[in-house]
C-alpha cells in the first residue's frame, strides 16, 4: 500500500501509522461523560469509504486524512488533518 | 561410476555440451550438461522414478517442465543447505548437485509404505477427520507422529540456515511478468515508448514457449528473432530483464513482490552474495504475460512414471535434446497437443499412436499420421499398464466401445490449456469462463494489471505478439510515456481445435491432484458427503492445498465435481487465489532481518566507554544499556549492582539517562499545551523550574511520565520514558496538529541530540563544582531542587543542568550534545576519582527507583489510573487534559482498585519475586480472592532485605497487613507485610538538601 502524502510526496506504507476513524471529533471542555465516551469508543465498522487518521512517522511527522475505500483498499484522498478531529476551541 | 546419457538426442537442444557436469541423485553419480535442469538432466539418463506420492506413496515421475510441477519433487543440497520440496523441473543442473527422493523408506524402490495403497479405503477424502477422532488424547501421541512419518514431504535441514537472504525495492512504469513472446514484445514496446520497464522471468534463458514450440516470427526462426528482440532489449537502458526471479504477488497501491534465485544454480553462494533476493517492486502499469500452464486429463493410472504433459515433453526434446521416451504415445483433445508429436517425430523419436478423443483431426496431422506410419485412435485412454520402471502399454476405449492397446514407454497427455490466472486473481478477481477453450481467463485484475497473450487465453503465436505489443504501448501510455513504438511482430496463429474432456472414468485410481494424492473418486465422495461448495471441496479432499496450490489439479477437479453435482463448471466456480505463487523461503521474508541484525541497535554516547569499562549490557528496546559494571572478584550481579548502590548512597555515582525521550516544546502557547496534555499545571511553572508531569490516555489510564522543564518563558524541554519516546512524540503531534490546531506551539524531538547523565549521591555537587563554571551558583540557594537552566562548563561548553533526582539522593542530571557525551563520562570518571566516583546501571537504577517507591514500566503497565499510582492529587480540577473525563468514570475511581503500595517478605532472609500473586492470609489462592501482584522487586541494600511494588486491592488503607504471597509458577508461598512504598528516606530530606 503507498500513500501520498501532501508534504513528501508518494510513500510506502511502512514509513506510516495507523491510528483509526478520523470522523469522531473530541469533545470541547466540559462536554458530557456521556458525549467523551461516543468520542473514544464508539466506530462505525464501515465497508467502503472511509476517513482515517495516519501518521507520517517515517517522513514529515504530518497527520493526515487518508479518504480510503475498505473494500478495494482504494486511496482517493490525502491531507493534512491539522484541525480535523477538534471543535475549533476558543484560544 | 558415471553412467552414460542414453535418453540424450544426438543433436539440437539449448546445452552446453562441451560443459559436462556431474551431480548424484539417490546416491548415483550422473552426468548432464550446462543448461539442463535436474529433471532434464534425469530424463537424459533415463531416469523415470523420482519420487513416491504424499499419501499412497505411489512410483512418480516428472509430469511437467516447470514450476507447476506437483510430483518431481526432491531434497536439493545436504546438510544445513538441505532443501526439501525442491521442484527437479526448475532446479539448475551444477557441477557436484546433489539430490535425494522424498517420502519413501528404506529407498525409492522398496518403499514399504507403499502397502498404504492396500489400505486405499481408509485414505479416503476426509480421512484425517473420520479416522483419527477417538480418544482424543491418541492424536498428538499416536496419530499425528504415525501420519507424519507415513505420508508427508521432505525433511527440513534442522540447522539454521547458513545463508543470506536480501530484501530490496525497485520502481518502474511498466512491470511484465513473463518473457515468453508476448512479455518480450510489451517490453520492447513500453521500452521504445521510453517507459522504465522491469521483465521478471521465473527461468534462467528468456524466451518462454518460443525455446520449446520455435515456430516463424517476422519471417525468421523464432530463434533468431529472439536473439535480435534480447540485443535491443539489452541496449535500453531504462529496461531491466530479471531472470530467475518469479513475481509471486500483488499488493495495494502498484506494488508487487518477486523472489529472485540469486544464486541457487551454483552449489553455494559466492562470498559475500546473497542466496535469493525479496524484491517489492512498485510499478504503474503490469502486464502479465505469464503464459498457460497445460492440463492433464484424468484416467486411471494417469501418475505412472512416462506420463507426461505433452508440451513438456517437447521442452525436453527440443530444449534439452532429452527423450523422456523413445515410443511415444499422444492422448490429446485438442490440436496443440499434435505439435509433440512433430517435435518427436523431428527428434528421431518414435510414435506408438496418437489417441485424440476429438471426432475430427485436421488433415495436416491426418498425412502426418499416416506418412509416420502411426495410427490414430479416436477414443480415450482408459488405463495405463506400468509401474516403477514406468510405462508399458496403454489401454484404449474407442469411440464406438470397441478397446485397444498400445504399446509405448511414454504417454504424453494434453488436456488443454489453462492461463496462468494467479497473478491477475489476487486481489479477489474471479477470472471467467471462455466456452471456446474451455478454460478461465482473467477477469477483475487488480488496477493497473493486464493480461496478454496465452494468459489471457489467446494462445496463437500471431495473438501473443500483436496482444502483447498492444499492451505494452498501452502500458507506458497510461504510464506517461508516448514515444515511437514500432509496430509489432507478426506470425501465424496455429489452430487451436479442443472438445473439452476432463475425466476418463476406468478401474484404478485416476489423480486429479498428484501431490496430495487427491482421485477422481475422493471428489465423488465429497459431492455425496455435501461437500459440494469448492471451498468445501478443497478443504475436505485437501485439493490443490499442497505446495503447487493446485497448478495442475485445481480446474480438472472442479470440473469433475461440476459433472458429478449437475452443474456447469462456472456454475460451480473457482477458490479464492492466494499469493504467493510459488513458495518462497521465509528466510527472504526475512532477509537480514534476523540474529544480531534482527532490528536495528542503539547506543548510548557513553556506549563505548562502557564497553572499555566492562559493563554488561541489557536490552532495552532498540537500545543497548549498561546493566552494572562488575569488578574484579564480584561473585554475581547481586554484590556488583549492591556496591553500586552503596557507593551512590554513601558519595557519589553516575548513570547514562540519555535513552529518555526529549523534546523541545517552543512557542507563545508551549504552557497551554503542556496543560492539555498533562493532568497537571505546566503554564504556571516558573523560569529555570522543573517539575514532574504525568500523562494519560483518552480513556483515562496513565500513558507516560516524565519530568519536563521550563527553559524560556516560551521554550520547555519535555522527557518521556525511554519505552515510550517515539509514542509520546506521535501522540504530542497528534494533539498539536489534531486536537489543539489553535495553538501556537511546535514540538522537536531531540532524544538523539543530547547526551544526558544522572549524577547522584551527598558528594554530587562536590564532584560538579570540578565539571562546572566556577561562576555557577551551585548552592542550594542558587540552584534549588527542581531548579533547571543552562549553565557554562569548565572550558565554555554550554550544557543544561537539571536538579532532579530519581534515585531519592542530592542528585542532578546534566545534558550535553551528544557528541560530548563519551567526553563527559570521561570527564566524570576523572573528576570524580577523588570522591570515589562509581558509574552504576540500570539495574542500581531501578534498586534505588524502588527503594524510594517511584513507580516505572511495571506500574504505568496500561491498566492503571493516576490514583492507582499513588498521584491522583496531581489531577488538576481547573482545566480540561487528555483522559479527565474518562478518567471519573465509575470503575476507574472504585474504591477496591488495586494501588501501589511497598511490599516486603517477613522473613527478611527471603527473597521477594515479582509476579506472585497476593491472597488475604489463611486463606486458600484462587481466581475468587486474588487481590493483586507483585510489581517491582530488588534486593534493597539499605533495607537489608529484598523490597517490591505491587498493585494490590485498597493497599494504601492495608499498610502493615501481612498478607500471602502465591508464586504457582515458581511454586513459592510465603508471607509478606504490605507498607508504605517509600522505603528510602521518605520524607524526601536528602534529596533537598
Ligand atoms: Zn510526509
Amino acid at each position: 500500500m503507498r500513500i501520498v502524502c501532501p508534504f513528501c510526496g508518494e510513500r510506502e506504507l511502512g514509513e506510516f501509522t495507523y491510528l483509526g476513524d478520523a470522523k469522531p471529533v473530541r469533545p470541547v471542555a466540559g462536554a458530557s461523560e456521556d458525549e467523551v465516551f461516543d468520542y473514544v469508543y464508539l466506530r462505525d465498522n464501515v465497508a467502503g469509504e472511509t476517513s482515517e487518521h495516519w501518521y507520517h512517522g517515517g517522513g514529515c511527522r504530518a497527520w493526515l486524512k487518508v479518504a480510503r475505500n475498505t473494500l478495494t483498499h482504494e486511496i482517493s484522498a490525502v491531507e493534512p488533518a491539522a484541525g480535523a478531529g477538534a471543535r475549533q476551541a476558543v484560544k | 561410476m558415471t553412467s552414460s546419457q542414453s535418453h540424450r538426442l544426438a543433436s539440437g537442444g539449448l546445452i552446453d555440451r562441451s560443459a559436462s557436469l556431474n551431480f548424484r541423485f539417490d546416491g548415483r553419480t550422473f552426468s548432464g550438461f550446462q543448461g539442463d535442469t535436474l529433471a532434464s538432466a534425469l530424463i537424459a539418463n533415463g531416469v523415470k522414478l523420482v519420487g513416491r506420492s504424499f499419501k499412497y506413496h505411489r512410483p512418480r515421475g516428472i509430469l511437467t517442465a516447470g514450476s507447476e510441477e506437483p510430483n518431481a519433487l526432491v531434497e536439493l543440497r545436504t546438510g544445513a543447505r538441505r532443501e526439501p520440496n525442491t521442484k527437479a523441473t526448475t532446479a539448475e543442473l551444477y557441477e557436484g548437485l546433489e539430490a535425494a527422493s522424498q517420502n519413501r523408506w528404506p529407498s525409492l524402490r522398496h518403499d514399504v509404505m507403499s502397502v498404504n495403497q492396500l489400505f486405499a479405503p481408509i485414505f479416503v477424502a476426509g480421512f484425517y477427520y473420520k479416522t483419527f477422532m477417538w480418544p482424543a488424547k491418541f492424536w498428538e501421541a499416536i496419530y499425528e507422529p504415525a501420519i507424519r512419518r507415513a505420508a508427508g514431504l521432505g525433511r527440513a535441514a534442522g540447522v539454521a540456515d547458513p545463508d543470506h537472504y536480501d530484501k530490496a525495492w525497485a520502481h518502474c512504469d511498466v512491470l511484465i511478468a513473463g518473457s515468453g513472446p508476448a512479455g518480450l514484445v510489451a517490453a520492447l514496446a513500453a521500452g521504445r515508448s521510453g517507459a522504465r520497464v522491469i521483465l521478471c522471468e521465473e527461468d534462467f534463458a528468456l524466451g518462454g514457449r518460443l525455446l520449446s514450440d520455435g515456430g516463424t516470427i517476422d519471417g525468421v526462426p523464432a530463434a533468431e528473432w529472439l536473439s535480435r528482440t534480447l540485443t535491443e532489449l539489452a541496449a535500453m537502458p531504462d529496461v531491466r530483464i530479471m531472470t530467475r526471479t518469479t513475481l509471486f504477488g500483488v499488493y495495494d497501491g502498484g506494488t508487487y513482490g518477486a523472489i529472485e534465485r540469486v544464486n541457487d544454480h551454483l552449489p553455494s553462494p559466492p562470498e559475500h552474495q546473497v542466496r535469493q533476493r525479496l524484491w517489492r517492486i512498485v510499478a504503474k502499469r503490469c502486464v502479465v504475460a505469464a503464459g498457460a500452464l497445460e492440463r492433464p486429463i484424468v484416467f486411471a493410472g494417469n501418475d505412472t512414471p512416462g506420463v507426461m504433459m505433452a508440451s513438456a515433453m517437447r521442452t525436453y526434446v527440443a530444449r534439452y535434446a532429452a527423450a523422456p521416451a523413445k515410443r511415444i504415445a499422444l492422448f490429446t483433445n485438442n490440436e496443440d497437443g499434435w505439435r509433440t508429436v512433430e517435435t518427436a517425430l523431428g527428434a528421431g523419436l518414435q510414435i506408438a499412436a496418437v489417441i485424440d478423443a476429438r471426432p475430427d483431426v485436421s488433415a495436416a496431422y491426418r498425412s502426418l499420421a499416416s506418412k509416420g506410419g502411426f495410427p490414430v485412435l479416436h477414443g480415450s485412454v482408459s488405463g495405463v499398464d506400468g509401474g516403477k520402471d514406468g510405462v508399458r502399454k496403454i489401454a484404449v476405449s474407442l469411440a464406438g466401445g470397441a478397446r485397444a492397446e498400445v504399446e509405448a514407454d511414454g504417454l504424453a497427455v494434453s488436456g488443454g490449456w489453462n492461463p496462468a490466472v494467479g497473478l491477475t486473481s489476487y486481489h479477489r478477481g474471479r477470472p471467467k469462463w471462455r466456452d471456446d477453450i474451455a478454460a478461465f481467463v482473467p477477469d477483475g485484475a487488480p488496477p493497473g494489471m493486464v493480461a496478454a497473450g496465452a494468459a489471457n487465453g489467446d494462445f496463437g503465436l500471431g495473438a501473443c505478439l500483436s496482444q502483447g505489443f498492444a499492451a505494452g504501448v498501452a502500458a507506458a501510455r497510461d504510464a506517461g510515456h508516448s514515444g515511437k513504438a514500432g509496430t509489432a511482430p507478426v506470425a501465424d496463429d496455429e489452430a487451436f481445435s479442443l472438445t473439452p474432456l476432463w475425466h476418463v472414468t476406468g478401474k484404478g485410481k485416476a489423480f486429479v491432484d498428484y501431490q496430495h494424492d487427491v482421485t477422481a473418486s475422493d471428489i465423488e465422495l465429497a459431492q455425496r458427503e455435501g461437500f459440494e461448495s469448492v471451498e468445501h471441496l478443497k478443504r475436505y479432499t485437501t485439493l490443490g492445498m499442497a505446495t503447487d496450490q493446485g497448478k495442475t489439479s485445481n480446474v480438472a477437479g472442479l470440473a469433475i465435481m461440476a459433472a458429478v453435482s449437475g452443474r456447469s463448471i462456472p456454475e460451480t466456480g473457482t477458490t479464492i487465489y492466494r499469493p504467493p505463487y510459488v513458495p518462497v523461503a521465509i528466510g527472504a521474508f526475512a532477509g537480514h532481518h534476523r540474529d544480531e541484525t534482527f532490528h536495528a541497535t542503539r547506543l548510548t554516547p557513553s556506549h563505548h566507554w562502557a564497553m572499555e569499562q566492562g559493563a554488561v549490557f541489557v536490552d532495552t528496546g532498540l537500545w543497548k544499556r549498561a546493566q552494572w559494571y562488575p569488578r574484579a572478584g564480584e561473585k554475581d550481579w547481586l554484590e556488583s549492582v549492591t556496591r553500586e548502590v552503596k557507593a551512590v548512597r554513601g558519595g557519589v555515582g553516575f548513570c547514562d539517562v540519555s535513552t529518555l525521550g526529549k523534546i523541545d516544546v517552543h512557542g507563545p502557547d508551549a504552557g497551554a499545551f503542556l496543560d492539555r496534555v498533562y493532568i497537571n499545571t505546566f503554564s504556571n511553572l516558573a523560569v529555570g523550574k522543573a517539575r514532574y508531569g504525568l500523562m494519560l490516555r483518552e480513556d483515562g489510564i496513565v500513558y507516560d511520565d516524565g519530568t519536563t522543564s521550563r527553559l524560556a518563558e516560551d521554550h520547555y524541554f519535555l522527557t518521556t520514558t525511554t519505552a515510550k519516546a517515539g509514542l509520546v512524540m506521535q501522540h504530542l503531534e497528534f494533539c498539536r496538529q489534531v486536537l489543539f490546531p489553535e495553538l501556537d506551539v511546535q514540538l522537536t524531538s531531540v532524544s538523539d541530540q543530547w547526551a544526558q547523565f544522572s549524577i547522584a549521591g551527598p558528594k554530587t555537587r562536590e564532584l560538579l563544582k570540578e565539571i562546572v563554571d566556577p561562576a555557577e551558583d551551585l548552592s542550594n540557594e542558587g540552584f534549588p531542587f527542581m531548579g533547571a537552566r543552562e549553565v557554562a562548563l569548565r572550558g565554555g561548553i554550554k550544557a543544561r543542568l537539571f536538579r532532579i533526582s530519581f534515585s531519592g539522593e542530592m542528585a542532578f542530571e546534566i545534558s550535553v550534545p551528544a557528541r560530548l557525551g563519551d567526553a563527559m563520562a570521561r570527564n566524570l570518571m576523572l573528576a570524580g576519582a577523588p570522591f570515589g566516583v562509581t558509574p552504576y546501571g540500570t539495574e542500581a537504577l531501578g534498586v534505588m527507583r524502588v527503594e524510594k517507591g517511584h513507580v516505572a514500566g511495571p506500574e504505568l503497565s496500561g491498566t492503571t489510573t493516576a490514583a492507582d499510582l499513588g498521584l491522583g492529587k496531581m489531577m488538576s480540577a481547573k482545566k480540561d487534559y487528555i483522559g479527565r473525563v474518562m478518567a471519573g468514570r465509575e470503575a476507574l475511581v472504585a474504591p477496591d482498585r488495586q494501588v501501589v503500595v511497598g511490599i516486603k517478605p517477613t522473613d527478611k532472609a527471603r527473597r521477594l519475586r515479582s509476579g506472585a500473586h497476593i491472597i488475604p492470609k489463611g486463606q486458600t489462592p484462587g481466581p475468587g480472592n486474588d487481590q493483586g501482584y507483585v510489581t517491582s522487586v530488588c534486593f534493597s541494600p539499605t533495607s537489608d532485605q529484598w523490597i517490591g511494588l505491587g498493585l494490590v486491592e485498597r493497599g494504601r488503607e492495608r499498610i502493615g497487613e501481612i498478607v500471602h504471597a502465591h508464586d504457582p509458577l515458581r511454586g513459592e508461598d510465603y508471607d509478606v507485610e504490605l507498607c508504605n512504598p517509600v522505603f528510602y528516606d521518605p520524607d524526601g530530606g536528602r534529596q533537598r538538601g
